[in-house]
């Protein structure tokens, strides 16, 4: 309704504005999640335990896989991809699953993948609860860089929310994407160093290691791991990497959702 | 006197076969074949209409004249195709009943997220809440989850928490009908108690002696276009005598 005014002024605005809906959308969504479930919250702890466990004993006891500290290597890794995996998959059918509401009354339509890629953060810092727990049961010392883990937070929540934001204006025209998302999703993490070790990169056909070097996820699992595991400072060209996709992924994002959103009514 | 809503030569246009296209493959095949932008729906026709400030504005029509898609504007949740509207101060719609409850959650929560909703703060809302409970005389109900109310049950809560603060304007569409008489007849105490306020009301409704007792200006819209605006009195009778 405003023109003429800096869109991001707007978007702030309306950030604070609606920051109660999205406080309490939040809470919605993580309590319709647990309810019924004897553990609740715990699951977001429990689960990526769980998982870590499966994976383990099968790459490294089937698959051979030698990496040290694996079950951290993965935990890490899959921290990082899970939160993606999960804001943005929560996204693409954000609008959509809000189009009651959608009809009823005026909501600025970006609240809805913003909130879902808030819940997935929220969900991700209770997996980070596994993560301390893992480097306490195999006596692993994590180096004092990790400090800096919440600006490699930052950036993942800025990249998945630019990805969220494209999604869910999308998935209104085109339901397809929907469904190829999930397999979109699966072949993206195989193009992330999860659970292969990254020296595997190298010996990878060319056309799948540039397809790697060309994936953010890939550099910010790598991020995350330099700074918790290995006590390595990412350098400037890394943070550049890092800054430039995300905001790359939240201007395109916002670009598409702004041009969409005034015809999500007659497609909902 | 200053105008809450001015709304200028509005049209609403609704692209019928646009609506059917759900996949990409869809979408070929209706781009192959020229049928994108065809069967055009009218649903609005060059509306012009201004409501000062303080007035209880009534529209009736019969069904599909464009009532609920006019309402629907004037909340910001259409744009229209053509034309422009002003709107002054904060607006609680009254759409459909329920806007923005989930009905997994219990009463007291919906209270919560459908005030948030409506963009009031924590703080009004707790405030708020004893006044909100008391109103829809749902005390008991609180913590049972919503999907068990029937559409009464759920009716009372929209209307209590969307009018307890005083909104600059306030859209009813329908939703009055729901309610039992007694209800009803509160429902209608609590819009003269806000119309003394200052706020702006504008009812739909299919119940001609609601609009007349309620309203002081009336439009009946027909086919999208303004059939006839003005004194409530005269446009009720007319529309009776239709």
């Amino acid at each position: 309704m405003c023109k003429g005014v800096l869109p991001v002024k707007v978007f702030m605005k309306n950030v604070f504005k609606y920051r109660y809906l999205l406080e309490d959308l939040t809470i919605r969504d993580l309590k319709v999640k647990y309810r019924r479930s004897l553990l609740g919250i715990l699951w977001s702890v429990l689960n990526p335990l769980l998982m870590m466990l499966v994976i383990t004993a099968v790459f490294s006891s089937i698959f051979k896989i030698d990496v040290e500290n694996f079950p951290i290597y993965y935990l890490t890794g899959s921290l990082i991809f899970n939160f993606f995996a999960e804001a943005t998959s929560g996204a693409l059918v954000s609008i959509l699953g809000n189009s009651p509401l959608i009809k009823k009354v005026y909501i600025p339509k970006f609240i809805f993948p913003l909130e879902k890629t808030l819940f997935a953060f929220v969900n991700m810092l209770f997996s980070l609860l596994a993560v301390v727990i893992m480097f306490i049961v195999l006596r692993f010392v994590p180096s004092w860089t990790i400090v800096f883990s919440p600006i490699i937070f930052i950036y993942v929540f800025v990249f998945s929310l630019g990805v969220g934001f494209f999604l869910s204006a999308i998935s209104i025209f085109f339901r397809d994407v929907i469904h190829l998302y999930s397999v979109f999703l699966t072949a993206f993490m195989y193009m992330t160093p999860i659970i292969y070790p990254e020296s595997m990169i190298e010996r990878m056909p060319a056309v799948v290691s540039s397809v790697i070097h060309y994936n953010p996820m890939y550099y910010y699992v790598q991020y995350f791991r330099n700074i918790s595991m290995y006590g390595i400072l990412p350098s400037v060209r890394d943070n550049l990497i890092c800054i430039v996709s995300a905001l790359l992924a939240l201007l395109v994002g916002s670009l598409v959702l702004k041009k969409a959103q005034d015809k999500f009514i007659l497609y909902i | 006197m200053e105008n809450a809503i001015e709304i200028s030569n509005v049209d609403m246009h609704f692209n019928m076969s646009k609506y059917k296209i759900d996949s990409i493959k869809e979408f070929l095949i209706k781009l192959f074949k020229h049928e994108l932008m065809y069967e055009d729906f009218i649903a609005l026709k060059d509306v012009s209409l201004e409501i000062p400030k303080g007035d209880v504005f009534g529209i009736i029509g019969l069904n599909g004249s464009g009532k609920s898609t006019l309402l629907k504007i004037v909340s910001g949740i259409l744009k229209p195709t053509k034309g422009s509207i002003k709107v002054e101060g904060v607006i609680a719609p009254l759409i459909e009943l329920g806007a923005g409850f989930d009905m997994e959650l219990t009463a007291r929560e919906n209270i919560f997220l459908n005030g948030s909703v409506l963009g009031f703060s924590r703080q009004t809302m707790k405030d708020r809440f004893d006044e909100i409970v008391e109103f829809s005389e749902m005390k008991e109900f609180l913590d049972v989850p919503m999907k068990n109310y029937s559409s009464g049950m759920i009716a009372r809560i929209a209307f209590s928490v969307a009018t307890i603060t005083r909104p600059d304007i306030l859209i009813v569409d329908e939703i009055l009908a729901v309610g039992d008489f007694r209800f009803q007849e509160k429902c209608e105490l609590r819009i003269n108690q806000l119309m003394s306020g200052g706020t702006t009301v504008v009812i739909v409704s299919h119940s001609i002696d609601q609009i007349e007792r309620l309203c002081k200006h009336c439009m009946w819209l027909e086919h999208g276009k303004i059939k006839m605006i003005g004194e409530k009195q005269k446009v009720c009778d007319s529309y009776k005598n239709s």
